[in-house]
């Protein structure tokens, strides 16, 4: 007789109850499950009855309209538009214009935010007064009203295209907005980039091998003159040996209007400095909490290391500071392209004007043009943070290393 | 964004709540005891506000002469000031029964809002408006003009297709409200102004200095307004329509605000017929016998209210032109009251 030791019973029905439900158990379960089905009813419920009752209304719906004709024209389109292109055009050229103010928005905002903390954070009692004074004047009044201001300011400011202020007859700045030259192709354009990139790549690579032997071995190289040489040299070599890469179009005064060069109109310039100064008030405040946050201890053994402020800030307590930072600021990012939408009161033809706007009245399907416009929005929100955690993450390996 | 959410609650608040009432809107208004009426946000002698609040204007008075053949009341209406943009999910969604709102007819919009277009009140067309500074006569010296113009009307796709036409070219800046785009435009931000003819004698009154700008005489389009109702009640359709022909029939008929009284009493057929005194046309409708003398009593015939808030009784002075009666040289005919 052998003893044999007992096995366990197998369990099975535990091992699926914790693989189903986790801690609850089956209770856990039952509930996932209806919960889920309640949501799907509820969904499908919903779009069928949407369904049901457009048809039953005779309300045209679906997204066949985005392959008609548009018939409208829109003041600033960075791909080529016309009347005669479909909707689904329109959608893009809106995004295109909302992507635009939100990026040169976000760049602006960042630098000035970035600016504004420091200098609320300067030990010189006058700069770090007026930083704060600024932060809260600008973030404590209605955006819709900034952007108005700027609007109605810089138009009231400027005079009539005949009496246009110019630089050297070639930039003109009138209430039509600022134009400039505009660069025409000629056939040097492509040696010119290829020069121009290969002198970047080898800049690039000059540094790493600078760095390195900084790191490793201690030595100082100095590769400035190098960079430089590089940059301006090649591509000048280029322009010597294939000719000028572009030719400028000057604008003329012909009518109402210039033509030929290129336009910032009014409406973007209006926009992109309300958007860019309200977000920066924002930015502000949170890159001060974040060096804030940065134990003072650090700063100070950086200066007793005898290294200078601004270094001491730049090498020590922002990297620091940034784990903070990031993200709220990721929030103001994304507030400031959803703000971007205020656009339709100043006449910018951003995606909720000219999209949610004109295609939504001229179509009347209200409920397909919302729900592009919200997927966009989202879309947009979605892919900012996606961004931003991304830099967080990296950021976050090389401190913790 | 706030445009947004509420053109997103007007969309889906009807179809979220299932739309089973629309059939009996005669119904639903005696219920509430009061029309819901759709009007533009401030367009002096189509529908604007004063400063007590009271609505006056050609469009407004169609909503009274409706609720004056329901309740026998013209001040029993509920006026809800909507955009251009927001005024057919208004319509749509049930906000409002009836959009009387200078809003252009157009096949697009009959069939694809699930709406009916009741008739016309006024027969428009769009023009443009310059300052007299530019000593432009004519639209076709506009060739690279900019021009303001407010989103979500016909007026873009007007404009798109008068300049492609005529081989010009131009800039458009389009906003959100009219104030906004007249703003702009007396700011120097664009050299032209467009809207509808109407539209631009209205605004011009709005301007600072109303005699530095000159409408110019090209009307590049036809722009017939009229009052709106949902698709499915027809009741409720021929209720408005017929509202639309009463007022003309009473001018035809020389029917006065003041005078209805007295021409009730009538003996001649037409008279006997629209008054209710013989057959019961009124019950037809789903209203009551005195309908017709209930609306000339409440606004007067469609004449005096052209006179009164658009034509010579009015700041606006725009001949009758087009809106004459058809005898006399204009479109405005009504089927016979029989």
């Amino acid at each position: 007789m052998s003893i044999e030791a007992r096995l366990p019973p197998p369990q099975y029905a535990l091992r699926l109850k914790r693989v189903l439900g986790g801690k609850a158990g089956w209770n856990g379960i039952i509930l996932q499950i209806l919960f889920v089905a309640a949501l799907a009813w509820v969904g499908y419920e919903i779009v069928a009855n949407v369904r049901t009752n457009l048809a039953a209304q005779r309300i045209t719906s679906g997204f066949g309209f985005l392959n008609n004709t548009a018939g409208f024209d829109v003041n600033q389109t960075l791909i080529s538009y016309s009347g005669s292109d479909t909707y689904s055009r329109v959608l893009i050229v809106g995004i295109l214009n909302t992507l635009l103010v939100s990026v040169i928005g976000i760049v602006l905002a960042t630098i000035l935010g970035l600016l504004i903390a420091l200098g609320r954070l300067s030990p010189n009692g006058l700069l770090s007064r007026v930083a704060g004074a600024y932060v809260e004047l600008i973030r404590n009044l209605p955006l819709l009203f900034q952007i108005t201001f700027w609007y109605l300011a810089v138009l009231a400011a400027l005079p009539g295209p005949r009496q246009s202020i110019s630089v050297a007859s070639t930039f003109y700045l009138n209430n039509r907005g600022f134009i400039v030259p505009r660069p025409v192709e000629e056939p040097g354009l492509m040696p010119f980039l290829i020069a121009l990139g290969v002198a970047i790549v080898a800049s690039i690579g000059l540094r790493s091998y600078a760095r390195r032997e900084l790191f490793m071995r201690g030595h100082v190289i100095r590769i400035w003159p190098y960079v430089l040489g590089l940059l301006i040299g090649l591509p000048v070599l280029s322009m010597l040996i294939f000719g000028a890469p572009v030719i400028f179009e000057v604008p003329v005064l012909k009518g109402f209007n210039f033509a030929g060069g290129s336009r910032i109109i009014p409406e973007f310039v209006a926009l992109t400095l309300a958007l860019s100064m309200y977000t920066a008030s924002f930015i502000a405040e949170v890159v001060r909490g974040g060096i804030l946050s940065v134990h003072k201890g650090q700063m100070e053994a950086g200066l007793s290391l005898g290294l200078g402020r601004g270094t001491v800030l730049r090498l020590i307590v922002v990297p620091q500071a940034l784990r903070v930072i990031l993200p709220p600021l990721t929030n103001q990012y994304l507030n400031l392209t959803k703000n971007s939408s205020l656009a339709v009161a100043i006449g910018y033809p951003d995606l909720v004007s000219v999209f949610a706007g004109t295609t939504m009245s001229q179509t009347g399907q209200a409920i397909e043009i919302i729900a592009v416009t919200m997927g966009v929005y989202l879309a947009l929100s979605l892919i900012t943070s996606a961004i931003m955690s991304f830099y967080s993450w990296r950021l976050g390996k090389r401190l913790g290393a | 964004m706030k445009r947004v959410t509420l053109a997103l609650t007007l969309a889906l608040a009807p179809v979220l709540a299932s739309v089973g009432a629309q059939a009996e809107t005669l119904k639903t208004v005696k219920d509430r005891g009061m029309l819901a009426c759709g009007v533009s946000q401030g367009l002096p002698g189509f529908s604007s506000p004063d400063d007590k609040g009271n609505w006056t204007g050609i469009d407004v008075d169609v909503c009274r002469a409706i609720a004056a053949a329901i309740f026998n009341d013209p001040t029993k209406v509920k006026y809800v000031p909507l955009s251009a943009k927001d005024r057919f999910t208004a319509l749509q969604s049930g906000e409002v029964d009836v959009l009387s709102r200078n809003t252009t007819w157009t096949l697009s919009r009959d069939t694809s809002l699930g709406a009916n277009f009741a008739g016309v009140t006024y027969y428009d067309g769009q023009g443009f408006m310059v300052k007299k500074a530019l000593k432009v006569n004519s639209a076709l010296e506009l060739n690279s003009a900019s021009v303001c113009v407010q989103t979500g009307t016909t007026t873009e796709q007007n404009l798109a297709d008068y300049f492609k036409a005529n081989n010009m070219k131009y800039e458009v800046i389009a906003f959100a409200g009219a104030d906004e785009t007249v703003k702009a435009y007396e700011s120097g931000r664009c050299d032209v102004f467009t809207t509808d003819v109407s539209g631009l004698y209205a605004e011009r009154l709005k301007l600072a200095n109303p005699a530095d700008h000159v409408v110019l005489p090209e009307v590049i389009s036809k722009e017939p307004l009229g009052p709106m109702v949902r698709h499915g009640d027809d009741q409720w359709f021929d209720i408005v329509k017929w509202t639309l022909f009463g007022l003309v029939t009473a001018e035809e008929l020389g029917v006065t605000q003041k005078n209805v009284d007295e021409m009730a009493k009538s003996d001649k057929p037409e008279f006997k017929r629209a008054f209710g005194t013989d057959g019961n046309l009124g019950e037809q409708l789903g209203l009551t016998k005195d309908w017709f003398s209930r609306i000339v009593k409440a606004v007067g015939n469609y004449g005096e209210m052209y006179d009164r808030n658009v034509g010579a009784g009015s700041k606006l002075q725009i001949a009758r032109g087009l809106n004459q009666l058809w005898n006399k040289g204009g479109l405005q005919y009504a089927p016979p009251i029989r």
